[in-house]
């Protein structure tokens, strides 16, 4: 990083009905890139923020259909095509046995789609971030939470946006620089 | 936000009235120090102690595997008729110990069962190094330690592949499976705790600590948009968990229920090891979280309603396990099969009485305690009744294996099984297996889960206390109904 920018601005906030009440005023003037950080998931601000449902579910379905398909077709090509065994007069593939591991692999694969696709859509993991430069940004996992309006937000600006956040009651209004 | 001071309301006759999941003065901050206390504090010589013992302990089985691998399955007491000993009874044991962590981590989530967030953490551990400590069993008794990759779709020197439509396969991926998820999940409720842990490290000037926990935090900030997927993961992880944690249990009992041996061959089998399973497991969740809770100070995060809760659910499982003796016995006479009959007559009064009536005291009779509200509430019974299911959870396992197998169909071949000292040193090994993790974890991580605490306590809710806000009534009417008499700000 050789020039430092202006990442956005930070405020933070007592409780969860205070960061609450700010996303829904700061969504309501027209800001768009703004974003909450707080100790524990508060049910109800992606609402507040206009932040639409995760896709995450989607991605897991391709797994596990994946995870499914796979298994099928390994257990085919190994015990029915490639070296077909005959134990105990069973066909070498039928599919009821192979349920137990088909199951495995589908749940299997759609835990890893889970898990990294929800480090993936949250860009994670990165070695810093520009609001870790925040003073009081450290209590954000423990006990205060905080709101963000990025500079890139068509109504940036760095005067008035800092003004309409310490109106909200927002403390430690900082511009943070990334 | 300040400390609100909740009284203790106990109405269990008024479920909208409920007592406060966390007691005492709390508030965000005093949580995130009680349970980051415990990892930050200098480390109690108690702790010294029993890691020391347990690592001892762990040596041992390092030491007994190595004899076992340089000498061969004969140090064990395994022998025709009972090819199946300890080993496999340690697996069973081990691995069922690992479903109650499932289910607290899953099931209750699905069922918005809040109470369990005070200990699904330590629950989830407890499922991890089970796992652990199961799954090192079957890789041993096989014999051949050294061709155990044979059990794996990968090309070997036989230009063979594993046969998929045997059981024992399906463990090998139900086993793997289980444990890769549920260290999957378990490491996606760490991160967050981990950025507080990474935060206060950082704050204290612990630059060591502060960037290994800052690694394995990932960079969490918290970010509603990270929650939003964070949320959707977890929730989907449970839904995938609460089928796996099922199918576990029931492919470990298809080891025994598909094959033709008296005893074993019995659909009741699945729902039986899964029951039994969630029984062992909740008591050695006791067995771990009344210590830890006495000596750790996490009274008021883990009350006396959580122990009632698991004793209920104890009481609840034993009188499955209790149905699923029963039913054995009824089957094995309706069926008309006289291999069937002998064997069950075999197991209550044969050479193995001693071990079966252990079973049903153990498993059956001790959790009837628990239809009385004060001994649900003392954690010093509790403590002593989840060390009376765990060693009757171990003989439940006994009795399947040994005592179906030691009068199979012919009494020329018939034998009593009796271990060896490698056998008992071995089994001793895996608890110092398991309590070395288990207490590598009580000192380093936050052994409650912080932000899943914090999000059950009433502050927690955005419309906790103010009305002003438009929409706000309906969500008051419901925030009542969670919240305790004189949390009623509405």
């Amino acid at each position: 990083m050789s020039k430092t920018t202006k990442w956005g601005i930070i405020a933070e906030f007592e409780s969860a009905a205070a960061i609450f009440k700010a996303a829904e005023k700061t969504t309501a003037q027209g800001y768009t890139r703004v974003d909450a950080h707080t100790p524990f998931p508060v049910h109800g601000l992606n609402g507040a923020l206009r932040q639409g449902p995760s896709p995450l579910g989607w991605i897991v379905v391709c797994c596990g259909f994946t995870g499914i398909c796979l298994a099928q077709l390994m257990m085919w090509w190994m015990n029915g095509h490639d070296y077909p065994i005959w134990v105990s007069g069973k066909e070498p593939y039928a599919w009821p046995p192979t349920i137990p591991i088909t199951f495995e692999c589908m749940v299997l694969l759609s835990a890893f789609g889970a898990v990294f696709g929800m480090f993936g859509l949250n860009r994670l993991p990165r070695l810093h971030h520009p609001l870790f430069s925040h003073s009081t940004i450290w209590r954000a996992s423990d006990d205060r939470f905080f709101l963000s309006i990025e500079a890139t937000d068509p109504k940036f600006d760095s005067q008035q946006t800092k003004h309409f956040l310490e109106s909200l009651g927002g403390k430690h209004v900082e511009i943070v620089e990334g | 936000m300040t400390a609100t001071a909740i009284t203790v309301v106990d109405e269990p006759e008024n479920p909208l009235r409920r007592a406060p999941l966390i007691e005492g003065k709390n508030d965000f901050a005093s949580v995130t120090n009680i349970i980051a206390g415990v990892a930050e504090k200098k480390t109690p010589r108690g702790w010294y102690l029993m890691f020391g013992i347990s690592v001892a302990l762990f040596l041992n089985l390092f030491a007994m595997i190595g004899y076992l691998v340089f000498t061969g399955v004969g140090v064990w007491g395994n022998n025709v008729p009972v090819a199946w000993g300890w080993p496999i009874v340690n697996f069973v044991f081990w691995i069922g110990i690992g479903h109650a962590g499932t289910l607290i981590s899953a099931i209750l989530f699905l069922f918005r069962q809040k109470w369990r967030t005070s200990i699904n953490r330590a629950s989830e551990a407890m499922t991890i190094f089970a796992v652990m400590a199961a799954g090192i069993f079957p890789a041993i008794h096989v014999g051949r330690l050294w061709v155990i990759y044979w059990v794996f779709p990968v090309p070997n020197q036989m230009a063979l592949w594993p046969n998929f439509k045997s059981p024992l396969l399906w463990d090998v991926f139900a086993v793997s499976t289980y444990f890769t998820v549920s260290a999957l999940f378990w490491y996606v409720g760490l991160v967050p705790d981990l950025a507080t842990f990474r935060d206060r490290a950082m704050r204290a000037g612990r630059t060591v600590a502060s960037r290994i926990y800052g690694a394995f935090a990932l960079g969490w900030h918290g970010s509603n948009r990270h929650w939003l997927h964070y949320e959707k993961a977890y929730l989907i992880l449970a839904a995938l968990s609460t089928p796996l944690v099922l199918s576990v249990h029931s492919i470990v009992s298809f080891d025994f229920a598909v094959s033709q041996v008296p005893g074993w061959h019995t659909t009741i089998f699945p729902p039986y090891f899964v029951a039994g399973a969630i029984f062992s497991g909740f008591g050695m969740v006791l067995t771990l979280m009344i210590p830890a809770r006495q000596w750790l100070g996490l009274h008021e995060l883990i009350t006396l309603n959580h122990l009632d809760n698991i004793a209920k659910i104890l009481l609840l499982t034993g009188m499955m396990v209790g149905y699923g003796y029963g039913m054995e016995f009824f089957i094995a006479w309706y069926s008309g099969s006289e291999y069937e009959q002998f064997c069950f007559i075999n197991r209550a009064t044969g050479p193995y009485w001693w071990a079966y009536w252990i079973m049903l005291t153990c498993n059956v009779v001790s959790p009837q305690l628990f239809w009385f509200r004060a001994l649900r509430r003392n954690p010093m019974v509790l403590f002593v009744i989840s060390i009376v299911v765990n060693i009757g959870m171990w003989f439940e396992r006994f009795v399947i294996v040994v005592t179906s197998l030691n009068r199979e169909f012919m009494p020329s071949s018939w034998g009593y099984f009796t271990p060896t000292l490698i056998d008992i040193l071995t089994y001793a090994g895996s608890f110092g297996l398991f309590f070395t993790f288990f207490l590598l974890f009580c000192r380093f991580l936050p052994i409650l889960a912080i932000s899943e605490v914090k999000g059950v306590m009433p502050q927690a809710n955005p419309h906790h206390g103010h009305d002003a806000h438009g929409g706000g009534h309906a969500h008051a009417v419901h925030d009542a109904a969670h919240t305790p008499a004189g949390q009623g700000a509405h």
